[in-house]
């Protein structure tokens, strides 16, 4: 029994497949739902999407706790800059004051993040905010353990230019994928679209996602069976 | 028009009785024996000229700047004390820097009021001219409030390019910052204003604009009261590459023989001007 508990006082870290990619008109945001603590999943449906300000979101991976306080900051120090400029603030801000405070606490925080965005000035931006507090303006990116197993995957089926569907589209398929193979990835797929019309939040549950190559249809659970009507009685 | 405080004007942070703060009007007064500064905007970009009085004739052209590049892409000219000037454009030049880039500075935590706000005010974007007026007027502003200090007695005008485009501001010395299509501070201000009005300037580029500016300041200049006068000029717009330049010594196609905008806008008064004066 101990063996399968694991280390439940282990800091919650989010195993992760974060993604953000930028489309003709936006970007799409998308991340899994597993958040462990050792071998155990503490939360299966947890949100890695938090909303920075009305038109910027990031996702987070890495230490649980680490990410929600940087955003926290970053939240804080964006709607008191929102107020003084008297309109929304840029992705490109946004995103700057997250590496700020990623690369000068980098001895203590240990969390990658991808910040994503629209604003009137540069459209849809995606920046990626590696562990050391790196800014990089990118058209996608990935992040977080499961995203070892989508490089390859990207450089085939990446293009510019995309619709909003096929972003969409693009990056479930790709949460999905690491899912599949990323042992600290699973539960649901949470996208997050933002453009000029705004931010839309869009959920897929584990059933609805395709299965993957050596992957098993999901059994019942063991409630469901506990619930059903009793069993024939053994006849001898 | 102008009245004696007599009693009440003895302090910035004494009200009269109806409701005036003479140390603030007085300090405008000192704004209004200053040449002339003169800004417009036209449709591409910000034009600033200056009437700099020449106190001495031992003094070296180009000297004595009264036109400051706050920012890449912003400028103050100033009028009024020359000092107090200075003490603006430092502190403009010191939030717009502050708001792009940090800065490992200790010397900023050592007195409040006299650096720029460094909260985690680090945006790595260039400061908007909105943003930069709003703070260069709050500490004119702040230095109208305390008895120990007294008011600054120059108004600057504040033309930059943003995102949002070419914009002037001017601040006065009660602390006021409006936005312009075109402005003028100093002794020719009327004279000058009235000739703005004139001006088409939604029409007008800044190589246009630039000899507007010059005919305006040679047009308000009173040759019986003050004596020579050097013209100085700076202008931020597209064809500058939204930079804040001065002085200007960009090749000119229109007049043969001038290398520069600036002398062909000179010259171009100076016409102007025997023009008004033959009819």
């Amino acid at each position: 029994m101990d063996a399968i508990s694991g280390d439940l006082n282990a800091p919650h870290s989010m195993g992760t497949t974060i993604i953000g990619v930028t489309y003709d008109g936006g970007v799409v945001l998308g991340a899994d739902s597993r958040t462990s603590t050792g071998m155990y999943v503490a939360n299966r449906a947890s949100d890695k999407i938090t909303q920075l300000t009305d038109n910027v979101y990031i996702c987070r991976s890495g230490s649980a706790a680490d990410s929600q306080i940087v955003s926290d900051y970053v939240r804080y120090y964006l709607h008191q800059h929102t107020i003084q400029l008297g309109q929304p603030a840029t992705v490109k801000v946004a995103a700057n004051l997250v590496r700020l405070i990623a690369y000068n606490n980098k001895n203590m925080l240990q969390t990658g993040l991808i910040v994503g965005g629209w604003d009137k000035y540069e459209g849809g931006k995606i920046y990626g905010i590696p562990l050391g507090g790196t800014i990089l303006e990118l058209p996608f990116t990935i992040g977080g353990s499961g995203s070892s197993y989508l490089y390859g995957f990207f450089d085939q089926v990446w293009k510019e230019g995309m619709t909003q569907d096929e972003a969409e589209k693009l990056v479930v398929k790709a949460v999905s994928l690491a899912i599949a193979r990323d042992g600290a990835s699973g539960g649901v797929v949470r996208t997050v679209t933002i453009n000029k019309d705004g931010a839309t939040r869009k959920f897929y549950p584990g059933e609805s996602l395709p299965l993957w190559h050596e992957e098993l249809e999901a059994k019942d659970s063991l409630l469901d069976i506990l619930s059903a009507a009793s069993p024939e009685p053994m006849v001898s | 028009m102008s009245s004696i405080g007599t009693g009440y004007d003895l302090s910035v942070t004494t009200f009269s009785p109806d409701g005036r703060v003479f140390q603030i009007e007085y300090a405008a007064k000192a704004v209004d024996n200053s040449g002339t500064v003169v800004a417009i905007k036209c449709k591409d970009g910000v034009v600033m000229g200056v009437e700099k009085l020449i106190a001495s004739k031992m003094m070296l052209p180009g000297s004595n700047r009264r036109i400051h590049s706050v920012h890449r892409h912003s400028g103050m000219g100033v009028a009024g004390l020359a000092a107090d000037g200075r003490q603006i454009v430092a502190r403009a030049k010191s939030e717009a820097t502050n708001y792009e880039k940090f800065v490992f500075s200790l010397v900023g935590f050592l007195c409040l009021y006299f650096t720029s706000s460094v909260k985690l005010g680090v945006y790595g974007e260039p400061i908007p001219v909105k943003e930069l007026a709003e703070r260069v007027a709050s500490y004119v502003h702040l230095c109208t409030l305390y008895w120990w200090l007294r008011p600054f007695g120059c108004g600057v005008i504040l033309g930059g390019y943003d995102r949002d485009g070419p914009q002037l501001y001017m601040v006065e010395p009660s602390g006021i910052s409006y936005r312009y299509f075109g402005a003028a501070i100093g002794k020719g201000r009327q004279a000058a204003k009235t000739e703005i009005e004139k001006l088409k300037l939604s029409e007008m580029t800044c190589r246009q604009g630039v000899i507007e500016v010059a005919k305006i300041i040679y047009g308000v200049h009173d040759e019986a009261k003050d004596k020579a006068f050097e013209l100085e000029m700076s202008w931020v717009c597209d064809e500058s590459n939204r930079q804040h330049q001065k002085p200007l010594n960009v090749p000119t196609i229109r007049v043969p023989g001038s290398d520069d905008v600036l002398e062909e806008a000179k010259t171009a008064a100076k016409a102007a001007l025997e023009e008004m004066d033959a009819d």
